[in-house]
């Protein structure tokens, strides 16, 4: 059989199923929002094209929540799987936070998710809208208890540890760890723009296909405000959420900005190759002294270099390579929404056909900005799986090899097959035409036609 | 009040409470993937617009069944797991299919549709099977070896059979017509087998598991049990009266009977599941109170379970009866 360490195949499966779980959800908790507030302006103002783009949205909303859950179940059956030591270990902490996003978030979503797709007709307007909040409360309660976990794995406080055993010591030191507000703040504003530029690539996408409604338009106006507000945000919680990590997690900074040695006056390196072999960066591109002002607020300050951390730090390319992969798509997120704001609301234009084209190409921008942003906290972590306290191997199952591939070979392959046909359903629907959308309204059900003889 | 001894035993009920109520619920989603393949066309689209506004909270049951187990009773989770690790992956592999389907096939080109119809009943079929497999493992002490299997092997034919009965029934509340009267046709050919198999089920729980075989066998202890045989073989037995008299069912505002029958049946298997396995969490190697978390833990979560529990089962109630009635077209309007 293949002769690939099990701890290995362990952690690949887990993050291939983490980060298929994640595009959903980075969706589905910013376009939550969205739709409340298509249906809220459609209630406010009665403009029937409100409610045209949320019928449209609302279907995508549906298709992206059930990979959610899908793909969510699966992994809280693989904490157990995969890492059963985790539990064992840190149950009595992580355990109470799982279990609280089960129960406020989970069932909150996925019971009213019902009236929210298929009620509109037996509900009041209230009742609906109300159902649209709560779901959007919930994917964003979601949000919360995960990302709180997530947090104190990285930054672990209000615990204390008895033969191996955390215990907890105090729940809201545990809750409001370190690292939790920046995360979270971090983690909502990116669905936000994930969402948003989803929207408006699809939307721009119906414009240049001309099979645009009147709706699109406006839906396009609205992403473009989001937008423009929370891109340049997202750069400001970033950065406070990176102060934050050069204090807590000093050999995860260490290796984003590619620092080898511990020195002062460190430049921000915009492109290099990091080698662990010669512990050092080829090709670098500086800009000097940029990392210590960004990191310390002064140009002389001290970082503490990846020789502080000896075989206790992540491996150092693919930290430092998704850390610019993310901040560059942030970069262009900012350059799209700000174009796009000029030409909406300065010159008053109806977007060109070059905005257009931008746009369209930015409509899964967000995916790979999110992606390479968890790849940087979470591979950034390694080798602990509680930052300084508990490593990924002390936790690992012990399957064998064989089995570990054969089912990571068949997640894979499930996981291309659903992203290859979510894929081409958003283009299918991107391409109808506005009209003939309103006729895929009708989920199937009755007819009121007699039954032609049952064929047994 | 002691804590560490009631804590755990609260959140046992409750992990088992969760895991019938999924059985029931999703049972019958599961059970209409079943039976797609024997249904043309038009009444696949009613089928499965019968589960619509439902399927999606079924399935956080498990979520919630296992999630307790993974709060309550950490070095329990990880040992079951991983004993399951094949199982359970199908299972996943299972919902995953059957979830997605669901969906794709609303928004799908019309000869997608066939695709995504197969796969639906695919994933239904292989997470009921997965399920019964994992169940047989669990029944017998997470045990090896052939006898272990081939148990495995009947709970993983079993519970398909169950589902299929749930499915038939919900149709029967959701449906008129001929697609009732088809449901119909399907129970009367699932309850035998399921009888069958449940009968089967029974005599060979206490030769695969010493453990069992010792609570069910010693006297005057066994006694206490005797009253769920033999309440399930009068409620078997008025149900197999009920399909096949058939005019009880076939009364406006009483075709819900099947369903609530099955329900009280699955109610009396899981006392009797119940009965025979607690106070263990694995059978014969660790009891609830050794693999629980700390107290102090147990006690948070114990709060917001208590409140949003019953929470959770109102809304739960109230979006049902949003949808109650007959199924119709389902509409995003």
């Amino acid at each position: 059989m293949f002769d690939i360490d099990p701890f290995i195949l362990a952690r690949a499966q887990f993050a291939a199923n983490i980060s298929f779980h994640i595009l959903f959800p980075s969706i589905t908790i910013g376009l939550g929002w969205i739709l409340l507030f298509f249906r809220l302006r459609y209630t406010m103002t009665g403009d029937t094209h409100w409610e045209n783009a949320y019928h449209f949205w609302v279907k995508i909303f549906a298709l992206s929540f059930a990979i959610g859950v899908v793909s969510g179940i699966t992994m809280s059956f693989q904490f157990g799987t995969n890492w059963p030591g985790f539990m064992e270990r840190t149950g009595n902490i992580s355990g109470p936070l799982l279990g609280y996003e089960v129960l406020t978030a989970f069932f909150l979503e996925a019971t009213f998710l019902g009236v929210m797709l298929f009620g509109k007709n037996r509900v009041s307007n209230k009742v609906h809208l109300l159902a649209c909040s709560l779901v959007a409360i919930g994917t964003t309660l979601s949000a919360f208890w995960i990302l709180s976990l997530n947090s104190w794995m990285q930054t672990p406080t209000g615990y204390v540890i008895e033969d191996g055993v955390f215990y907890v010591d105090s729940w809201l030191a545990i809750i409001f760890n370190p690292s939790f507000p920046y995360r979270l703040a971090h983690m909502l504003i990116a669905s936000m723009l994930t969402a948003a530029f989803l929207v408006l690539g699809i939307s721009a996408w119906r414009m240049r296909m001309k099979v645009d409604g009147p709706a699109t338009a406006k839906v396009f106006k609205a992403m473009t405000v989001i937008a423009m507000i929370f891109a340049p945000l997202q750069v400001f919680v970033g950065d406070l959420h990176g102060l934050n990590t050069f204090e807590h997690q000093p050999a995860k900074v260490a290796a984003i900005e590619g620092v080898w040695e511990t020195h002062s006056g460190v430049g921000f390196t915009l492109f290099g190759f990091p080698d662990e072999e010669t512990r050092t960066t080829r090709f670098a591109l500086e800009i000097p002294y940029a990392a210590s002002l960004i990191l310390t607020h002064d140009i002389n300050g001290e970082i503490r270099g990846l020789n502080e951390f000896e075989g206790e730090h992540p491996p150092v390319a693919i930290v430092f390579w998704s850390f610019r992969v993310m901040v560059g798509i942030g970069m262009l997120m900012i350059l799209v929404a700000w174009w796009s704001g000029w030409q909406l609301f300065r010159r008053k234009q109806k977007p060109g056909v070059w905005l257009l084209r931008a746009a369209s190409w930015m409509t899964f921008s967000g995916w790979v900005a999110v992606l390479a942003g968890w790849y940087v906290t979470e591979i950034g972590r390694q080798p602990w799986i509680v930052q300084g306290l508990l490593t990924s191997a002390e936790v690992v199952a012990d399957h064998s090899s064989g089995i570990m591939l054969s089912t990571f070979t068949g997640y894979m392959a499930l996981y291309v097959f659903i992203l290859i046909s979510y894929i081409a359903t958003l283009r299918y629907m991107a391409t109808k035409p506005a009209a003939s959308l309103m006729a895929m309204n009708q989920v199937p059900g009755q007819s009121t036609q007699p039954i032609a003889a049952a064929r047994g | 009040m002691d804590l560490d001894f009631w804590l755990p035993l609260f959140f046992a009920s409750a992990m088992g409470l969760a895991l019938l109520i999924y059985v029931i619920l999703d049972g019958y989603d599961l059970g209409i993937g079943l039976l797609l393949p024997l249904a043309n066309e038009h009444d696949k689209d009613l089928m499965i617009a019968s589960i619509g506004p439902f399927w999606d909270a079924n399935e956080t049951w498990i979520v919630l069944g296992i999630g307790i187990l993974l709060i309550a009773f950490p070095q329990a989770h990880g040992q079951i797991l991983t004993t399951m690790y094949i199982p359970v992956t199908l299972m996943l592999m299972g919902l995953i299919l059957r979830g997605i389907a669901f969906d794709f096939r609303a928004k799908a080109v019309s000869h997608r549709k066939r695709m995504w119809n197969a796969i639906f009943s695919t994933g239904s079929l292989i997470t009921a099977s997965a399920q019964g497999w994992m169940l047989g493992t669990y029944i017998t002490g997470l045990g090896h070896g052939g006898l272990n299997y081939l148990f495995s092997v009947l709970i993983a034919v079993t519970l398909p059979a169950l589902y299929i009965l749930l499915g038939a029934a919900w149709l029967l509340i959701k449906t008129e017509g001929a697609l009732f009267d088809r449901a119909l046709v399907w129970a009367q050919r699932a309850i035998l087998p399921m009888g069958f198999a449940l009968l089967l089920v029974s005599i060979a729980t206490p030769l695969v598991s010493q453990a069992i075989a010792a609570k069910w066998f010693t006297f005057p202890d066994g006694l206490k049990l005797l009253p769920i045989p033999l309440l399930s073989t009068a409620l078997y037995t008025s149900l197999l009266w009920l399909l096949f008299d058939q005019r009880a069912l076939r009364q406006p505002g009483k075709e819900w009977l099947l369903f609530g029958g099955l329900i009280a049946l699955c109610l009396l298997a899981g006392l009797g599941l119940a009965y025979s396995i607690l106070p263990d969490i694995i059978i014969g190697k660790m009891t609830i109170w050794e693999s629980a978390s700390s107290t102090d833990s147990l006690l948070f979560t114990f709060w917001g379970t208590a409140i949003v529990l019953p929470a959770i089962i109102a809304y739960t109630f109230f979006v049902y009866r949003i949808f109650s009635g007959k199924t119709t077209t389902l509409t995003y309007e």
